[in-house]
């Protein structure tokens, strides 16, 4: 039994390596070609900096870049956790209501055909400049249309077999909501989430660009290539990927909890 | 005694608009305890809707549907009946045997009483082992078997079915029919069966409900003497043949009726 055990989880693990071998060496691969194309051509720092140097800025500057992060990231979470909520329940009265969605669909897709970031200036001048708030805000409304979305139809896209057989039952219009809709809305739920997450980061530090504090990585890209700090705005950069990716990560672990075993 | 009366009743959904449908006209049937009744015609005869009448899923526009000598909507809210649809329509999210349970949640039984009638169910439909899987681990036959201990799990005296084996192929769908068949027995259950199969109806049925459409109408109600003991040899006994002629040339005759008024209705549209 334990032999069988052992060799199903050493095959897992031939399978898991097969799975990521390919990315690894595809990568390996990408900044191998990428420095000696740097070197080979002598291509100038400002026009693109070598892996190596970006990592050598990566580590040298690893404290600020952390201290960065932090505060794009916190903004990002921040307007990440008050969209969702927002989100989540604005979709169920829109649910609940179906007129409501009649009023308010327009209304989002007018808000989603501007370039939304341009809303961030508006913002700054409502609030004192040193404030983190118009970041925020403007994260917030980038996850709150990707949740509401994406939610409403998982609480009204309920197959008629299901509603027929509570229907059948005599179950309430309630019961209906709590045993086919609610669970039927949180697979779109982490669907959103995970289009919203890395989507957060974006807004966070693109916010940046609009003024207001130099904190964020946003801001701290701009101002090190105004200083032609070519590879230290590329180690800038890739402390921004892997808050992109950290964000990501956590959406589908928390994904595979809340869905443990009923995956398809 | 009756298990079930129809009496009167029709249907008409967009009553006078342009979309006018008479889906039902003038429906009168009676149903027995423990007898099963098949409901066969081509589509639009409006046997579906018939079906959802009795679990008043829809409301009649004319004429009274009683179940157990109450009104089709106290027999609702009593969960008199279980249900099974073409589609399994299980919930993806429980595993087996919390899908069994649903209709015993929504009755407030507590957490014990409704997990010993799951297992008692999963017994029932021969899936013991399955209880802890999701419905999607299952096959179609199995899923389905699952949707019958689902609707019989408040041992309701009635169970109506709308084509449930319609998704399966043939192999399968004769096994259910003889465990379904079995189940029935063992709980002396009434049902009533929607389906489009001449040899199911003719399988499973006491009386075989011939249906024609537009209007929505019963034509004939044809007998099936081959006992209350069927197993694989039904299939090929005379009786069985016998019925199946009878059920087909009942149907040929809805089917000659629509085309010849279809050839007048043609006629008088020039």
């Amino acid at each position: 039994m334990s032999g069988v055990d052992a060799a199903s989880i050493s095959a897992r693990k031939v399978g898991r390596v097969r799975q990521i071998g390919p990315a690894i060496v595809f990568g390996v691969a990408f900044l191998a070609l990428w420095e000696s194309a740097v070197r080979g051509f002598d291509l100038k720092p400002y026009f693109l900096a070598a892996p190596s140097k970006i990592g050598e800025q990566f580590f040298k500057n690893f404290s600020r870049i952390w201290e960065a992060s932090m505060v794009s990231g916190g903004n990002a979470f921040i307007g990440l956790v008050v969209g969702t909520v927002f989100g989540v329940a604005m979709s169920f009265i829109l649910s609940r209501y179906r007129f409501l969605g009649e009023l308010v669909t327009p209304l989002a897709i007018a808000l989603n055909a501007i370039p939304i970031f341009v809303l961030v200036a508006i913002l700054n001048n409502m609030y004192s400049i040193t404030s983190e708030i118009p970041r925020r805000v403007m994260v917030t409304l980038v996850v709150y249309f990707i949740v509401l979305v994406n939610v409403a139809k998982g609480l009204t896209q309920v197959r008629s077999t299901h509603v027929e057989l509570m229907r059948s039952y005599a179950a309430s219009e309630f019961a209906i909501l709590r045993k086919v809709r609610v669970p039927n809305a949180v697979p779109y739920l982490f669907t959103a989430l995970k289009v919203a997450a890395p989507a957060s980061v974006i807004t966070a530090f693109v916010s940046e660009y609009f003024g207001g504090l130099q904190n964020g990585l946003g801001s701290r890209i701009t101002s090190n290539i105004a200083n032609s700090k070519n590879a230290a705005a590329w180690a800038y950069v890739l402390g921004a990927c892997l808050l992109g990716l950290a964000f990501y990560i956590v959406s589908i672990i928390l994904e595979g909890i809340a869905r443990k075993g009923e995956a398809k | 005694m009756s298990a079930l009366e129809v009496v009167g009743t029709s249907k008409i959904f967009n009553q006078g608009t342009a979309k006018q449908v008479d889906a039902l006209v003038d429906v009168n049937l009676t149903v027995k305890p423990g007898e099963f009744v098949s409901l066969i015609g081509p589509s639009g005869c409006g046997k579906s809707t018939l079906l959802r009448l009795i679990a008043n899923l829809l409301e009649p526009t004319s004429g009274s549907v009683s179940v157990n000598k109450k009104t089709a909507a106290q027999a609702r809210l009593d969960q008199d009946y279980g249900m099974a649809f073409q589609q399994a329509g299980l919930f993806d999210w429980r595993t087996v045997s919390k899908n069994i349970e649903l209709p015993l949640e929504l009755k407030g039984w507590d957490k014990d009483k409704r997990e010993a009638r799951a297992k008692e169910m999963l017994e029932l439909v021969k899936l013991p082992e399955f209880a802890d899987l999701y419905p999607w681990q299952l096959s179609g036959g199995m899923q389905q078997r699952i949707a019958i201990a689902r609707a019989l799990a408040a041992h309701p005296q009635l169970l109506l079915m709308d084509e449930p084996f319609g998704a399966l192929d043939e192999m399968t769908r004769e096994y259910m029919q003889g465990e379904l068949l079995r189940i029935c027995g063992e709980t002396s259950t009434t049902v009533v069966f929607v389906t489009h199969s001449i040899p199911e109806a003719v399988y499973l049925s006491n009386r075989v409900v011939v249906m024609s459409p537009r209007p929505g109408r019963i034509t004939s109600v044809i007998d099936v003497d081959l006992g209350s003991k069927r197993n694989e040899d039904t299939r090929a006994a005379d009786g069985f043949f016998r019925s199946i002629t009878a059920v087909r040339e009942a149907l040929r005759g809805t089917h000659a009726e629509h085309a010849a008024a279809n050839a007048i209705r043609g006629v008088e549209d020039r």
